[in-house]
């Protein structure tokens, strides 16, 4: 099979190559990123560090990390290395209360992270001969405008569908022979179902492959929709803070995904002491950008949790790969693909007059991820009939909804009956058992 | 007019129930009535007892969810027909009924009968009117 590559020269780097070129762009990140934005060079003054003693890839260790509080703290503008008006695009995260990030691009930006995944595409199969149909999210998310620019990168013609409206979806990817599908996995399982629902067999559709990311699945789901659509599935990696989209990606051997390491550094750390940790290790993904203009981030602790591996790949990609992430280091949940704090659903009780006293059950049937929530309910909220407590549970669970877009089934318990614990509360029940 | 019921909030899970009877058995709570509306996951316990305030003094000492709430009761004759006819007389007058139930009778022949309706006093005329016979608080008291 002849191998494919979107950007040949760099994809296949030898490794030496590769770590030289790195260093020689960490040296002018670093730079940029120090005489540009105070917030973080001041970070670095206050572990004695300076650009001068950044020489490469082997000085990395020396850089303070940045977290997502760091982003908050520096919300909207702190973390902008370029004057505004060299910007032509902001992208923000799915939160939707303070947790929100905001990510700034210069057209060279836009171009860097179209490319990344413009190879992620061509690596999948795809051509300009392609059609691919984008039902990622339009708008600030970057999952629809990441996989769009890649497209359009790739030469393909792109269907730029955005989420949602099945049955246009459908009748699009039929009539206009849809050869790739880029949507989140668990919508990628419903397309495939809905096909089958609407007498479609697998073999029916115009597609070969699918490129799946912005939410946790697992090997199964991959195997069951490449079943129900007749396709091979591919993994995507991204997020806001790095870009979107493409910062790493599967080739055909779908064997861990490869990071596009010479624009995104990456390390794996202990996430409690911060450490590096050697190569094969599971820790702390954290990032640092190569060649950003508007929003590099250095070190950057992505909280997701995965190994990384150098071992030789099939596909003659010489960058290093990432495996599905494991988890998040800290509270935050990707339900249906769009981030949940517990915090933004405890704003809604306390709105809505509850005690802020819930658990939420995260759990996932038919390849779809489910969310409960369980809150007490306070004497004056108790009424004498059913109709009164479930109009308060779905009076609630519009509320929520409205915060996190995403319907919950919410369950008013018993006052004292959600266990109460010392320090830090276990508030979230995550059931979806993903990875072993 | 109108007889207070005592509204308790169960999880639909074991022992629940039990422990709500057991507590008031321990202050000999009589009860009067007793009825249950169920979903899978919580329960609607409504009692009619001889010491309402010792009965909710206890439970919500327990951290027992509960309610007082005022609804209308009604002395039946033992025969067929008789509440058929207090529900066409409530029906017809506009009156919903939200939900009922029977309960323990100390006079024979009788039959009494828990309603809840959105308006207790609109109810009760209602029914006094038509010359049935109101239940009133002494007739449950211990």
């Amino acid at each position: 099979m002849e191998k494919r590559y979107f950007q040949k020269e760099t994809e296949i780097m030898p490794y030496e190559q590769l770590r030289q070129l790195q260093s020689e762009k960490l040296v002018k990140q670093v730079k940029h990123v120090y005489e540009n934005v105070p917030y973080y060079r001041d970070l670095m003054q206050k572990k004695g560090v300076t650009p001068e003693d950044i020489h490469g890839v082997d000085d990395l260790y020396k850089l303070p990390f940045l977290s997502k509080a760091d982003l908050r703290d520096t919300y909207p503008y702190g973390m902008l290395a370029v004057p505004l008006s060299e910007c032509v695009r902001i992208q923000s995260t799915s939160g939707t209360t303070g947790k929100r990030v905001i990510a700034y691009y210069t057209q060279h930006d836009i171009d860097l992270w179209e490319e990344c995944c413009a190879r992620a595409i061509v690596a999948a199969g795809g051509s300009k001969e392609d059609i691919v149909q984008v039902c990622y999210g339009y708008g600030l998310f970057t999952g629809g405008s990441g996989l769009h620019g890649g497209s359009h990168k790739v030469g393909s013609l792109t269907l730029p569908m955005s989420s949602g409206n099945t049955e246009r979806q459908i009748q699009f990817m039929m009539d206009l022979k849809s050869t790739i599908l880029c949507c989140t996995p668990s919508y990628a399982a419903y397309l495939g179902e809905s096909l089958k629902e609407r007498g479609y067999k697998p073999t029916d559709n115009y597609l070969k492959a699918g490129i799946f990311g912005a939410e946790p699945w697992t090997e199964e789901m991959r195997r069951d929709i490449e079943k129900s659509l007749g396709i091979k599935a591919y993994d995507i990696y991204g997020l806001t803070e790095t870009s979107g989209p493409g910062v790493a990606f599967e080739c055909e051997y779908q064997c861990g995904m490869h990071i596009n390491e010479d624009h995104f550094l990456a390390e794996i750390i202990d996430p409690d002491t911060g450490e590096v940790l050697p190569e094969g290790s599971r820790g702390e993904l954290v990032f640092t950008s190569l060649d950003k203009e508007a929003f590099p981030l250095l070190r950057y602790r992505t909280r997701d949790i995965t190994v990384l591996t150098r071992e030789k790949c099939a596909c003659g990609r010489t960058h290093v790969r990432m495996k599905k992430p494991m988890g998040r280091s800290d509270d935050m949940l990707i339900i249906r693909g769009v981030n949940v704090f517990p915090s933004q659903i405890e704003t809604v009780l306390i709105q809505e007059g509850y005690a802020p006293n819930y658990r939420i059950e995260v759990d996932r049937a038919n390849n779809s991820d489910t969310l409960d929530v369980y809150v007490e309910l306070a004497p004056e909220q108790f009424t004498d009939t059913v109709s009164g407590i479930t109009a308060r549970e779905r009076a609630l669970a519009g509320a929520i909804k409205t915060m996190l877009g995403i319907n919950p089934a919410v369950h008013l318990v018993a006052p004292k009956s959600i266990e109460r614990s010392e320090g830090k509360a276990v508030r979230v029940v995550d059931k979806r058992k993903l990875h072993d | 007019m109108a007889i207070q019921q005592l509204t308790v909030f169960l999880e639909n899970k074991q022992g629940k129930l039990a422990k709500v009877t057991d507590l008031l058995a321990k202050e000999g709570v009589d009860l009067r009535a007793l009825s249950i509306a169920d979903t899978a996951e919580f329960g609607i316990l409504r009692m009619i007892v001889s010491n309402i305030e010792k009965a909710k003094k206890v439970l919500v000492e327990n951290g027992i969810l509960v309610k007082i709430t005022d609804v209308v009761g009604v002395r039946l004759t033992d025969k067929p027909g008789e509440l058929a006819d207090v529900l066409s007389k409530l029906d017809g007058a506009g009156v919903n009924v939200e939900y009922l139930y029977a309960f323990l009778v100390p006079v024979a022949g009788s039959a009494y009968v828990a309603l809840r309706v959105a308006e207790n006093d609109e109810a009760e005329q209602i029914l006094k009117k038509a010359g049935f016979h109101l239940v009133e608080a002494k007739d449950i008291a211990s």
